[in-house]
């Protein structure tokens, strides 16, 4: 089962590598990582999406709380929160497809960033299986490159994950 | 006043109760040994970096203190990290300094430069790299907290040559902030008093001990919750020394070459209290035969040691010292169920007493050719009650932690996490270091004792009168016993062809060689060796092909034993 865990963690050096050691190490897999500074600039808060029954989750959470470096695990799985991802996509963008990919890219409100004659970049923000369903309507016209930043989520309403 | 980073590292080993050191110099720490010189600091120069650190951990091991090594950058540095791996696996408390190459040069592939937080990151507690000479205190302050504390663990310290001579005005932080580490010491009394309960119901009751008993130093409330409840107590490996083995409910050792009643005990019981023991493989053998009949509860200070292995009925989190305390208390609030609990498992130890008279640990004695066993008990019946065993890795080790009757908490100092070849003689000489008067024995095979031989020099040099055991079968025993069992025989690469001289090689470092082949001249040899005032190296030669038995196959179930006939 997918699960995302946010991890808020000492802004310090090594960080990133004691949290991606720890899930190479004992043979976790990590589908998504994105990290950057919270509000406070000696924490940061890393978006972490993986996979595992409940004997994987327990150890990755628990593993993860073990790491000195570790203010806070919380497992968004089972709470109602918000997932935002950030793709830009590189499409193929010639004369017979032009207005169609501007077309998609209108209904998806997504934006278009670079434009040269043969394609369009495209920068794209939603939630996960949007940006899925976007890619999806987009492959047919020839889609040349695509980074995905990986989700970052906040829980729902007042609950916050702070230190 | 100013102090520069080698003075403020000194110093605040100091205000941390520090008085020895385990190490070996070279550029990138010249300063530390160059202020070393003039300090309270004792150290001692082992002749590898690897056996400063196994000797820093068999220090700790038996004093309980904080083992300390100083190490410099690249090679001095990579060669401590079998040590550290070791104290890592077994959760010995440890601060490592490493030198580094100047920050400046950081990165740059320097000369002698390693990656040293990099390497070390899997196998330590927590570890820093100093990059300002103003985190420098703290950052010592914490390493020394976060290795004492909670499950304790090496902690390394990455310590740049620039960083070592720069200075500042120092002041020893008085505690640690930290938000991210704060290990849980109380156990939930609710949890506890369901552990209580339960123990309370329990007909089949086995108490399973791990090496964080060791750590924890609750032998005395182990002896009392055991004759309380008159409950039956096998111990890992590691806690082999934790529990009086002559105690009449000692079942002694379990898993894979572990006593019958033990393996049984497990099997069959009906609640099974682990009591800082992790479920390592070497124990549980296949899992779903492991105490298949038995509701589990996990006594553990950390949280990843609980159901990582195996299903618990009921955990409690915190420090063994206290969670067993607690227990006790509310244990003595029931006198009537304690009573009928005791009465309702007669059968149990009766069961129990069945399994120990039928299949005891046994060999077949020879006038002929000397039984290794036979060295281990002779070595166990005439050495001192309050004798340090330290072991290396191997058919030896087994053999010592069947046939040596251990007596006293912190007295056997084995690799039981990493499995480490080398480890015991080192070991022996920090334990020797931290008890002069005491009777320290390596007990050795003839592979093992090569990795780490070098240590016979440091023993010289400091009249450590550490006493060895080489029980010279002229084998890699271990693997050649699996070879034997498991694949026809073909010893591969398991035959040590050259006869080494090791009484010569005692000799050759200023130490006692003796060796026998007789089984006659054992005790003598032993008793001669003992009243020796100096290191003694004792050769004998073994029977070549015996093995360790009980044995239970890998995959097998741990009641799945092959006996000794």
């Amino acid at each position: 089962m997918k699960h995302t865990i946010s991890v808020l963690v000492e802004n310090e050096f090594g960080v990133l590598a004691r949290v991606s050691g720890l899930f190479s190490g004992r043979g976790f897999n990590i589908e998504s990582l994105s990290v950057a500074p919270t509000l406070e600039p000696d924490t940061s808060r890393m978006t972490i999406v993986t996979r595992g029954d409940d004997r994987v989750l327990e150890q990755i959470t628990k593993q993860l709380n073990k790491l000195i470096s570790t203010i806070k695990v919380v497992d968004f799985t089972d709470e109602e929160y918000v997932a935002r991802e950030l793709a830009l996509i590189k499409v193929t963008a010639e004369s017979e497809s032009r207005a169609e990919v501007l077309r998609i890219v209108d209904i998806f409100r997504a934006k278009v960033v670079d434009v040269t004659a043969r394609s369009y970049t495209v920068e794209m923000t939603g939630a996960p299986a949007k940006i899925d369903a976007v890619l999806q309507l987009l492959t047919p016209m020839g889609i040349k490159e695509v980074v995905r930043s990986g989700p970052v989520v906040i829980g729902r309403g007042a609950k916050g994950v702070t230190g | 006043m100013k102090l520069t980073g080698s003075q403020i590292l000194l110093e605040s080993l100091r205000l941390e109760g520090v008085d020895q050191v385990f190490g070996y110099p070279g550029g990138a720490v010249i300063n530390i040994y160059d202020d070393l010189y003039d300090s309270q600091i004792h150290h001692i120069l082992t002749r590898h970096e690897q056996a400063a650190v196994h000797a820093a951990d068999g220090y700790a091991r038996t004093t309980g203190k904080v083992g300390v090594v100083i190490a410099t950058s690249g090679p001095g540095a990579t060669n401590t990290v079998t040590g550290i791996a070791t104290a890592y696996m077994d959760s010995i408390p440890m601060v490592i300094i490493t030198g580094q190459v100047p920050t400046a040069l950081i990165g740059n592939d320097a000369f002698q430069e390693a990656d040293m937080c990099g390497i070390t990151r899997p196998c330590t507690k927590h570890n820093f790299l100093v990059q300002d000479i103003r985190d420098l205190p703290r950052m010592i302050k914490e390493a020394f907290y976060i290795a004492r504390t909670g499950r304790p663990g090496p902690v390394l310290i990455d310590l740049p040559k620039d960083i070592q001579v720069a200075s500042m005005k120092f002041v020893y932080p008085e505690a640690v902030k930290m938000r991210g580490y704060k290990p849980t010491v109380e156990g939930n009394e609710r949890q506890i008093g369901k552990a209580a309960q339960m123990i309370l119901k329990a007909k089949r009751p086995v108490l399973y001990v791990g090496g964080g008993a060791t750590l924890a130093n609750v032998t005395p409330e182990l002896l009392q919750l055991t004759e309380l409840l008159q409950v039956p107590v096998t111990t890992t490996l590691m806690a082999m020394a934790a529990f009086p083995g002559n105690h009449s409910l000692s079942l002694g050792m379990l898993g894979m070459h572990g006593t019958y009643s033990a393996n049984m005990a497990v099997t069959e019981c009906d609640l099974l209290v682990a009591v800082g023991a992790r479920f390592d493989d070497r124990v549980t053998g296949r899992i779903d035969a492991f105490a298949s009949k038995a509701k589990i509860i996990q006594f553990d200070i950390d949280p990843t040691s609980i159901r990582k292995n195996v299903r618990v009925d009921l955990p409690v989190v915190g420090d063994l010292k206290s969670v067993l305390n607690s227990l006790l208390t509310q244990l003595k609030g029931y006198p009537q169920e304690v009573s009928d609990m005791v009465h309702n498992s007669v059968n149990w130890r009766a069961d129990i007493s069945g399994w120990k008279a039928k299949h005891p640990l046994r060999y077949t004695s020879s006038e002929s050719v000397i039984k290794p066993q036979y060295v281990i008990e002779k070595l166990s019946e005439l050495s001192a009650a309050d004798a340090i065993i330290t072991t290396e890795v191997g058919q030896h080790q087994m053999w010592t932690a069947q046939f040596f009757q251990f007596r006293q908490p912190r007295t056997f100092l084995t690799s039981g996490g990493l499995g480490t070849m080398g480890y015991g003689l080192p070991a022996a000489l920090g334990a020797q270091v931290a008890f002069p008067k005491r009777q320290v024995i390596d007990i050795s095979g003839d592979g093992s004792f090569q990795m780490n031989s070098q240590e016979l020099a440091t023993l010289v040099q400091y009249r450590l009168p550490v006493k060895i055991a080489i029980l010279n079968n002229n084998y890699l025993g271990m693997v050649r016993q699996w070879q034997q069992l498991f694949f026809n025989k073909r010893y591969s690469q398991t035959c040590m062809e050259l006869p080494i001289d090791f009484v010569k090689l005692a000799e050759a470092y200023g130490a006692t060689g003796l060796r026998t082949d007789k089984v006659a001249d054992v005790e003598g040899v032993i008793t001669q060796a003992l009243e020796i005032d100096g290191p003694v190296l004792m050769e004998f030669k073994v029977c070549r092909e015996e093995n360790v038995l009980p044995m239970v196959p890998a995959g097998k179930g741990i009641h799945e034993m092959v006996l000794a006939s």
